[in-house]
This record gives C-alpha cells, structure tokens and sequence, in this order.
C-alpha cells in the first residue's frame, strides 16, 4: 500500500496503513483469539506462543499444555526460563532495529546532502495542494494545516479500504495492489533516483547498463519482497524502498506542511493502533484470530522465521539454517486452501509434539524471537531525520539530535512493547522526541554552539 | 582545508573513542543501549542550558560586549553544572535499571556491572560532546578555505580536535569515578570531577592561547585516568604485565 505517483494519477497513497504498528512476533494472541479457538493445531500453536511470552502465561495454560501435557514441571521452568530469555533478548530485539533504521536515516540523509535533487522545490503532491508561498504567516499556517487535513484523510481512507478488503478476504485485490505499487517503488523510482546520483557525480551510463541494472535490481527485490529470498537480503530492499519513499516525500512535502503532517501522523498512529475501533488494531487483530502473516511487503522482520516449509518434518529434524519468510505463500495459500495453511503455520511454530526433542525445542526458541516494525515507520522517521538534514541551518548537530532522539523513541517503545506484550504504535514518542529535538536544536542549541565554536569553549 | 585535513582531524578526535566503542561496547546490544542513552541525557543536559543562555541572551542588551561575555561564561559554566546533574540522574536510572536486570535474572545477578555502565555512560557523554563540539569543523574542513586568514590561529582544526579527543576521555573517566563516588558515598569524588570539568571548561577561555588550555587539559585528564583505573581494581602490576602481554591469575576479571 504504498506510494503514490506524485505528478500523474490514480494510485493511491497509503503509506502508513498497518505500516505504523510496532508488533512482536512472539506477542501473545489478542483476547478474542485467546477463547474462541477450537482446532487443536490452533491451540498447540496458542501454548507454543504462550510458552514464549514469559511472564504472562497463566498457570492454567502453562500446566494444561495439550501437547506437552506430559510434561507439566518442564513446562513451568521453561516458563521462567523464558521470562528471563524475554529480557535478555530485549536488548538484542532493540538493536535488531536500531541497525536497520539507522541504515535507512545514513542513506536518506547522505542523499540530502549529496543529490540536490531531492532538496529542490518541484512542485507538490495532489495530495497537499495548498501552496505555502503567500506572504503572511498565518496563510502559511493556515494551508499547511489544510494539507495535513487532506493527507491524514487520504490514509485514513485508504487504511479503512485495506482493512475492509481484509476483512473480506479480497486478498487477490490487496495482492495485486502491494504488487503494483512495488513495482512502482522498485523500477520507477530507483531510475529516478538512479538517474539523479548519476547526474550529482556526472557519470555516465548508457542505457542498456541502465536497463540490466535497474531490471536485475528491480526483479531480485520482487522476488524478495513477495516471494522468498535471503532475510538480510530482503531486509535490505526493505530499508531501500523505505529510503526512497522517504526521499519522495521530503521533496515534495512543502516546509511547514510536513512537520505538521508528521505531528498528525503519529496522533492518527496512536489512535489507529490502540483503540479498539482502530483500523490498524482491527488488521494485527483479524490477522492474529487467522493465523495468518501480515502483508511481507509492509513489515520489516527482524526474526529468522523458522519455515518447516510445506509440513516436511525432515527438514526440521535435519536443523536448516535458511531464513526465508514464506508468508507470500501463505497469503496465496489462504484463499484456496484455509485449513491448509492453518496446519502449516502450527506446524512452522510448533514442531515441538511431533519432536519432542530438548535441543530442537531449544534451536526453535532461539530462531523465532524478533520483532517487527511497519515500513511506515522507517518512512517517517527517515522523512524526519531528512528533513532536519535539509532545511537546519544548524546543519549536522540538529540532524544527530533528530537521530538519537528517535533511537532513544525506538528504544522507550519497545520497553513498552515488553511490557505490554500487544501491538503498539511506533511513531508517536519518536516523532515526538525528534520534532521537540529538531526546534530546539535549530533555535536554542545552534546559537550557543555557534558562539561557543566561534570563540573555540568547549563545555 | 583538504581532505587530509578532514581524515586527520576525525581520526586524532575520534580516533580512540572509536576504537573504545569497537571493541568494548559493540559487542553487547546492553551496553550499546547504556550508550545512546547516555549521549541523550547529554543532549538533553545541552539542550536546557542553551535554552537558559538563550533567554539570558534574548533579555539583555545586544550591543553591551562585555555583558554578553559575561553571559557566555555564564552559559558555560552553568551547562557544565547541568552536565553533571543529568550525571547523576543518569546514574540514578541506571541503578533502578540494574535492580530490574537482577530481578529478572535467573541467577540473581546482572549481565551488566555498574563500573561497566559507568564506563560506557561516560563514553556516551564524551561521545556526544565531541560530536557536537567537532562536526561541524569537519564538514567545513572538507570545503574550500584557509584557516586564519583573518589573523586567527592556523592551528584552529588541529587544536580542536585535541580538544575534542581529551574531552571524549575526560567524560570516560569522569563517568567511572562520579559513578564511583556516588555508589560508595563519596561526595569528594563527584565535588573532584565538577571541580575538574569546571577547571577543563575553564581553560579553554585561554584559547587561542593553545598551551593555557591544551596542557592543563591533557594533564588533568593523565590525572584521572590513573585515578579511574585505581578505582576500577587496578594497580601498577597489572598495567606492567599487560605491558609484557602477560597473563596474571591475580588480575580482575573483565566481565561482570
């Protein structure tokens, strides 16, 4: 769901539908998934989770494992064990994701300050149509406020548009709608951008190079994005793609209009995740209650997904090391094959009754642990740090204010993630911390500092 | 104003912190977290003295010259007390955060010692105010220029980043010996290293006058590091074997 032609047409824009929410793979199932399951696999999959998730197991479930249930005493030390696995994995789980965003805030803001392309006014969005040229201070204010109200509507609506089409399982439709817009991402604007690196350090390239280049790069991250692929290798087109949507968005979402935009966004993100009526809760939720993955071409995974593949039990037992994430699979799988797919995912989780081994039980714990981040995330944090890069005066002290503000963000929420142990929005107290951290910086820090370098004090 | 200039003034800066943060704190995502947070609490520290300053600045008189050099030495001697401030509230979270890691830890100890963390706090705060002192130098190292061409020094890059780099240590070690002082109740401690920051802040008023500001600071900063490594359980006969890459069974261990 993402992009957005700027200049031309149709597509629509949506770049921070379920994008924003901040999920943990082993995050136990919401409530209603939690009663009303009936099918064994379900439940075995339910106490594997459970098992998992340390400290908020109830003692009733972790006793009455169904399938260990021969097992009761192993069960309660593996809980405790777990709880204190969940902490000491905490602090990996945090730079599991500091890395990858910190990846994509080095590659936005190094072509800030390289391609001037991306700096230069061209026009704007039909999305913010209002122009912030006029004269006085409150007209500006004025349109910006105008635009944000235009832009949170457009996601507002195409998130409820994507939530409705899951609820109904059109997954052809939203299939075909991920496709098309990574394609766009893919092709249309990495020869964009391709282009305008090329033009930054004049160099020249002909056309077929350009044609091999851009079709292989192009190809590999479809194929990685929906089908299977390497993890590191898909992780990095995700971190690419969020970086070039990043870059979309810094040029042609005018000055003030952004940062209110940005403000807005992270207030939408918090009500969409955490009410109940929320359209993003209401997707993570019918996700969980079906088993199923959430869209690859919209979450960066951290985990190594242990895929048992299509239920072949050997290659459990044979210990594969190959990270792939099968969700696309399951996604197609689903609409002809429900139960099917149900099995698999129960058998992908919890191998564990039919091999019963310590040593496999114990490889499993240590693959499935990750968390996931929504690319919508990576977007507007990278659209933060990159337009502090841009437009601070201050130049680079404002934009390593913006990016450890945002990391100290990260970091709060998925303390709270721990905590809470249920989908959360990523964006506000980042979004925050980096906007309160950009003004200051801009207007209180770089004077001082300017006055200090300038007589050469250190404090 | 070349690149030469540019590589030779980060790696004199940031050259050992870099080599500091390689090989001691990158491996545990634990002590990689102490050491953003850490430079966040001196952003923030920052962040409200130079709101302080600017107010002062903003409600008096821009013309007055004197005044307003009275209100820098103002701006700076206050941002050091609020640095060492946010120190100790620095040090306060970290030990509830080493309460919470004992009693979530299956053999009642924490992964992490809080000399360990005092070390890597310290490292954050030098981190950070070196990167905020020095950035900006370098990126305009890298443009076209000559330094001094209006009569200011021509070692302006130079001295910086030597400034830069004792300030990156002195924070190390005044981060191991505050935290130290305020673990065992020693107010003298943390009154040395408040006294010591102020004396470093103090002399670079000397500049341009490199050998009022450079020397004592390099000077102090030998001081404290012999005194952190007292501290942390060393002694002169651990310093000579490591000299002779010896191992002694009598020597800390360097974990936990």
């Amino acid at each position: 769901m993402m992009i957005t032609f700027m200049n031309s047409s149709d597509s629509e824009e949506e770049a921070c539908n379920e994008r924003t929410s901040l999920i943990s793979v082993e995050s136990p199932p919401a409530a209603s998934y939690q009663d009303g399951l009936q099918a064994p696999e379900a439940a075995e999959t339910q106490t594997y989770r459970k098992r998992h998730t340390g400290g908020s197991c109830s003692p009733s479930d972790a006793d009455s494992g169904n399938s260990d249930s021969g097992l009761p005493v192993r069960d309660i030390a593996v809980d405790n064990k777990e709880e204190e696995l969940t902490l000491k994995y905490g602090a990996k789980h945090v730079i599991m994701l500091f890395v990858p965003v910190t990846l994509c805030m080095i590659v936005v803001v190094a072509t800030i300050k390289s391609v001037r392309f991306y700096t230069e006014k061209n026009g704007q969005l039909i999305y913010t149509p209002f122009s912030e040229d006029t004269p006085s201070v409150g007209q500006r204010l004025l349109n910006s406020v105008l635009n944000t109200i235009i832009m949170i509507s457009v996601i507002i609506v195409m998130t409820v548009f994507l939530v409705v089409l899951y609820k109904y399982r059109c997954y052809k439709f939203i299939h075909g709608w991920l496709i098309l817009s990574s394609l766009m991402l893919l092709f249309l604007f990495t020869y964009i951008y391709l282009g305008e690196v090329l033009k930054t350090y004049n160099v020249a390239m002909d056309y077929l190079t350009l044609f091999f280049v851009i079709w292989n790069f192009g190809a590999v991250g479809m194929i990685c994005i929906h089908w299977k692929g390497p993890l590191h290798l898909q992780q990095a087109y995700l971190i690419m793609i969020s970086a070039l949507m990043a870059l979309v968005f810094i040029k042609y979402l005018p000055e003030w209009s952004a940062w209110v935009i940005l403000g807005a966004i992270s207030i939408y993100d918090l009500i969409a995740v955490l009410c109940p009526r929320g359209p993003l809760r209401m997707l993570v939720e019918t996700a969980q209650e079906r088993n199923e993955p959430i869209f690859p071409a919209l979450i960066y995974s951290s985990a190594m997904v242990w895929t048992v593949g299509m239920a072949k039990q050997d290659a459990a037992s044979r210990g594969l090391t190959q990270q792939t994430w099968d969700s696309a699979e399951d996604v197609r799988d689903i609409h002809d094959n429900p139960a099917y797919v149900e099995s698999e995912i129960s058998e992908a989780r919890s191998p564990a009754p039919t091999h019963p081994t310590t040593s496999l039980l114990e490889e499993l714990e240590e693959e499935e642990r990750g968390v996931k981040l929504g690319l919508g995330d990576f977007i507007f944090y990278s659209v933060l740090v990159g337009k502090a890069a841009a437009t601070a005066s201050g130049d680079w002290n404002t934009t390593l204010a913006c990016f450890v503000a945002i990391l100290i963000g990260l970091c709060l929420t998925l303390l709270l993630l721990a905590v809470f142990k249920k989908a959360l929005p990523a964006l506000p107290i980042s979004i925050t911390f980096g906007l309160v951290f950009y003004f200051s910086t801009d207007n209180l820090v770089r004077p001082f500092m300017d006055t200090l370098a300038s007589h050469q004090l250190y404090i | 104003m070349t690149l030469a200039v540019f590589f030779g003034c980060t790696f004199i800066a940031f050259g050992p912190a870099l080599g500091l943060f390689l090989f001691t704190v990158l491996r545990d995502p634990l002590r990689i977290i102490i050491l953003i947070a850490g430079a966040f609490f001196w952003l923030v520290s920052l962040l409200l003295s130079s709101l302080v300053w600017f107010i002062a600045v903003k409600a008096s008189d821009p013309g007055d010259e004197p005044l307003q050099k009275g209100l820098l030495i103002f701006g700076v001697l206050f941002s050091v007390l609020l640095q060492e401030a946010f120190r100790f509230l620095y040090y306060k979270l970290l030990r509830k955060a080493i309460e919470g890691l004992v009693a979530l830890s299956e053999d009642g100890c924490s992964p992490i010692s809080i000399q360990q963390m005092a070390y890597v706090a310290g490292l954050g705060f030098g981190l950070m105010s070196g990167a905020f002192s020095m950035i900006n130098l370098l990126v305009d190292a890298l443009g076209p220029g000559t330094v001094g061409i209006h009569g200011d020094s021509q070692l302006y890059f130079l001295t910086s980043a030597f400034m830069t780099m004792v300030m990156i240590f002195l924070h190390t070690f005044w981060g191991i010996l505050f935290f130290h002082g305020c673990e065992t109740q020693r107010w003298w401690e943390m009154a040395a290293v408040i006294l010591t920051h102020l004396i470093v802040s103090g002399s670079t008023f000397w500049n341009p006058l490199y050998v009022g500001s450079l020397v004592p600071s390099y000077l102090l900063m030998f001081a404290t590091a012999a005194w952190a490594y007292v501290l942390s359980g060393g002694c002169t006969q651990n310093l000579l074997q490591s000299l002779r890459g010896q191992q002694s069974e009598t020597s800390p261990q360097p974990g936990s």
